[in-house]
């Protein structure tokens, strides 16, 4: 008992001093690309080339634009180009209301769109979430479990993963649905009783991500459940939590605040070239 | 090692013609003869043969753990071959794989099913009577059942209750106590193997890392010796030991937190937090260096994309040796308390012969007695220096997993600071040429999970002929089932946590 007491002291308190305070990211995170297609060079498309995931849009033209939905956030396409035509930010915030809108063409933050009045009166303060993978590299599936642990804890805002369908107000989804988990999928969806809310977290369900194109997998979420409209995109490989709790406290309208609350150097991308980058 | 295959090394590359292909009844008797005298099957699989529509060409890697040398040999099989499952139970998910992706049976299999539910590589027939144009339908074959007055069969998943990845669990029970567990997975098939094929391409990397998102830079790092060793280069020195670094720290990442899971999973709250909040240190520490908790984007063919200055390496060191300190407290507590060693004293237990037979590798391996490790049997630079210490535990129990995990752990965590407080001077990487057609490679990294095994082998024109990939999962799985045996159901989620294996890692 009085070692446990100690261990407890020496630890001291954990949870992160977000949304209330900043939360602190390493130097060299990279979070929503700055986008600035007036510095492309004429004919150049070194960012698409050096993509993995074809992320990148319309390259040496004014319509310069990165899909973070398909974006693994690797930071190759900024270091291919010479111009800083591609900016990674440290702005954790990245989730979306519609699929269209994590194609980035700018430098405007991301802003989620609260859910409406009714489902905010019933989720606002309590929303219960299954997750499901199909097909998700445990990647996005540990940052969710990261989620809940004495840091960030998802808890404390009265969000929480439950363990049945038919406990919860909605489905999380991970992976690039692959067509072994689509059938359990569907079951687990209609499982959950209405209104729910349908979330994809992670470049493979957004888009199918380093999976896009697998003959045996559905290139994400968007149009597997027949009708179904996600209320939530949350990008990245995979998502980091402090991006998982913004994007689900926004929907529900719990966050307003403008400012990204980062500790230390903000937001602005690390000064040019970014360091340590070889 | 009889001289029937060729002896290579860790990332040796070698003529793909060198290896000898020998007829199938030789194959299977050297093949045979070679694992009951204790060599380990590192990696057996098929590929579309030259020679003939249908034939398939059909290697075998053998790991000489005690020599530290690898003997690869093949054969070409047609539509069967004997099954050696019976003798040598390390091969009997092999055979089902090669009969599921290229249509060789294997004849007497003792428990011949699918495996991932996938579809054949290559235009060969898929057995079962499967037609090729059905969707698959995973788990949806008899499983193994017990009968009897009271017996009842528990089934679980795909989905779980957790966030966790899916697969399917079958246990035939008499109450609380366990007969048999089946596991059937392949739900999270993604067509990995076939993704790489024609490779490298600009997303190999991308692909590579998500072979398990828990183990990218082991992954990262076999792919990358296995490319540099096919472009006849090897990685400067200075990104040798920071990418052996990172690879040290996730598996600090993961043994921390799964410290923590246990203690969870008993219901021992302190060190379930405390380990769940000192598993970020390590995380954080993997994005200090390359920007991703999880190191995507780090480790490349050819090096590292990030660097460390000597004063960001030693805040880093300084920072981690704290972390190290919390840990030891928090699992000190774990290991200290009666009420955990009662859940774990002797639960989920597999004996050395058994986990022998199996052909486990990893701290699941090693908690059962074996003395597997490849930073130890099979290294390469800088662990030919690490003095990587073999187990010393024989029980083979959640609690011997448990400690195996918190002793390396420790040992990496002094590593880590050893090699970041003095990084070699020089470049953290070059260019690679292109790779040398014709040629093949065995790459073997000890992930954190165990023996991650990537072979890899060019064709004419110096692409991927044929990508293999061995997660330790596949190795392990069948672990997990036999310690399960005469376990209480309720003792499952400790068990399976205990081994935590992956099951993207597994289907790819």
């Amino acid at each position: 008992m009085k070692g446990l007491l100690r261990t407890r002291f020496h630890l001291g308190h954990q949870t992160i001093a977000w949304p209330d305070g900043p939360a602190r990211f390493p130097e060299r995170f990279r979070g929503r690309p700055a986008i600035h297609p007036e510095r492309c060079a004429e004919g150049c498309h070194d960012c698409e080339a050096a993509c993995p995931t074809e992320a990148i849009r319309g390259a040496a033209s004014k319509a310069l634009a990165l899909d973070t939905g398909a974006c693994t956030f690797c930071g190759l396409c900024e270091e291919a180009c010479a111009a800083r035509a591609i900016v990674f930010t440290r702005d954790p915030r990245l989730a979306s209301r519609t699929r269209e809108a994590l194609v980035v063409g700018g430098d405007e933050p991301q802003r989620v769109a609260a859910l409406d009045a009714r489902m905010r009166r019933l989720f606002g303060r309590s929303l219960k979430l299954r997750q499901v993978s199909a097909g998700g590299c445990n990647g996005c599936e540990a940052e969710l479990n990261a989620t809940g642990n004495v840091q960030f804890d998802l808890s404390r805002f009265g969000i929480q993963f439950v363990a049945s369908p038919r406990h919860a107000d909605g489905l999380v989804v991970t992976g690039p649905v692959t067509e072994n988990m689509r059938a359990a999928l569907l079951a687990t969806w209609e499982a959950v009783p209405a209104p729910k809310l349908l979330i994809a977290v992670g470049a493979c369900a957004c888009s199918g991500g380093p999976l896009a194109g697998s003959p045996v997998c559905a290139d994400g979420l968007a149009g597997v459940l027949p009708g179904v409209v996600v209320d939530l995109w949350i990008p990245g490989c995979p998502p980091h939590p402090v991006t998982v709790l913004d994007g689900l406290l926004r929907l529900l309208g719990r966050l307003e605040h403008d400012e990204p609350r980062l500790e230390g150097a903000g937001v602005a991308a690390p000064a040019d070239p970014p360091p340590g980058v070889t | 090692m009889p001289s029937r295959m060729i002896l290579v090394a860790n990332g040796q590359p070698f003529d793909a013609a060198a290896v000898p292909r020998l007829p199938a009844g030789e194959f299977q008797q050297v093949l045979a003869d070679a694992v009951t005298a204790g060599a380990r099957v590192a990696a057996y699989f098929g590929q579309p043969d030259g020679d003939g529509p249908g034939a398939v060409r059909v290697t075998a890697v053998l790991a000489n753990d005690a020599e530290g040398r690898l003997g690869v040999l093949s054969t070409v099989a047609g539509e069967s071959l004997p099954s050696l499952a019976e003798e040598c139970p390390a091969l009997q998910l092999f055979e089902r794989e090669l009969a599921e992706q290229f249509g060789v049976v294997p004849l007497g299999h003792p428990w011949f099913k699918p495996v991932r539910f996938e579809h054949p590589l290559g235009g060969a027939h898929p057995p079962w009577n499967r037609s090729p144009s059905r969707p698959t339908l995973p788990g949806d074959t008899p499983f193994f059942a017990v009968s009897g007055e009271e017996v009842h069969e528990v089934a679980v998943g795909p989905v779980h209750a957790g966030i966790i990845e899916p697969g399917h669990f079958r246990f035939q029970c008499h109450g609380e106590h366990v007969f048999h567990l089946e596991i059937s997975l392949g739900y999270q098939h993604r067509a990995m193997e076939r993704l790489l094929q024609g490779g490298p391409t600009r997303r190999t990397t991308t692909l590579v890392e998500s072979i398990a998102g828990d183990t990218v830079v082991g992954h990262a790092l076999a792919s990358a010796r296995a490319l540099e060793g096919l472009a006849g280069r090897e990685a400067p020195r200075r990104a040798a030991v920071l990418r052996a670094a990172a690879l040290e720290l996730e598996r600090l990442a993961n043994h921390v937190g799964d410290l923590g899971a246990l203690a969870g999973d008993v219901g021992y709250l302190p060190t379930a937090s405390f380990c769940g909040a000192l598993r970020a240190d390590y995380l954080n520490a993997l994005a200090e260096l390359c920007g991703n908790r999880f190191g995507r984007g780090l480790v490349v063919p050819g090096g590292v994309r990030f660097d460390l200055t000597a004063a960001a390496a030693a805040r880093l060191a300084d920072r981690l040796a704290e972390a190290w300190t919390r840990v030891e407290e928090a699992a000190g507590l774990f290991f200290d308390s009666p009420s955990v060693g009662n859940r774990t004293d002797g639960t989920g237990q597999l004996d050395e012969a058994s986990a022998a037979r199996l052909g486990l590798v990893g701290p699941a391996a090693r908690a059962s007695g074996l003395k597997v490790d490849q930073r130890r049997t099979h290294p390469f630079a800088p662990y030919t220096t690490a003095h990587v210490p073999l187990p010393t535990v024989t029980s083979g129990d959640v609690h011997a997993r448990a400690w195996v995990r918190l002793e390396e752990a420790r040992h990496s965590a002094g590593l880590v600071d050893r090699w970041l407080r003095d990084l070699p001077p020089g470049e953290p990487r070059l260019d690679l040429p292109a790779l040398s057609p014709r040629r093949l490679v065995v790459s073997l990294v000890e992930g954190w999970r165990g023996e991650l095994c990537h072979v890899v082998a060019t064709g004419d024109d110096g692409r991927f002929l044929r990508y293999k990939v061995v997660d330790a999962s596949f190795h392990n799985w069948a672990g997990l089932a036999l310690a399960m045996r005469g376990e209480q159901i309720s003792d499952f989620p400790l068990c399976n946590k205990s081994f935590n294996l992956s099951y993207c890692g597994h289907d790819l």
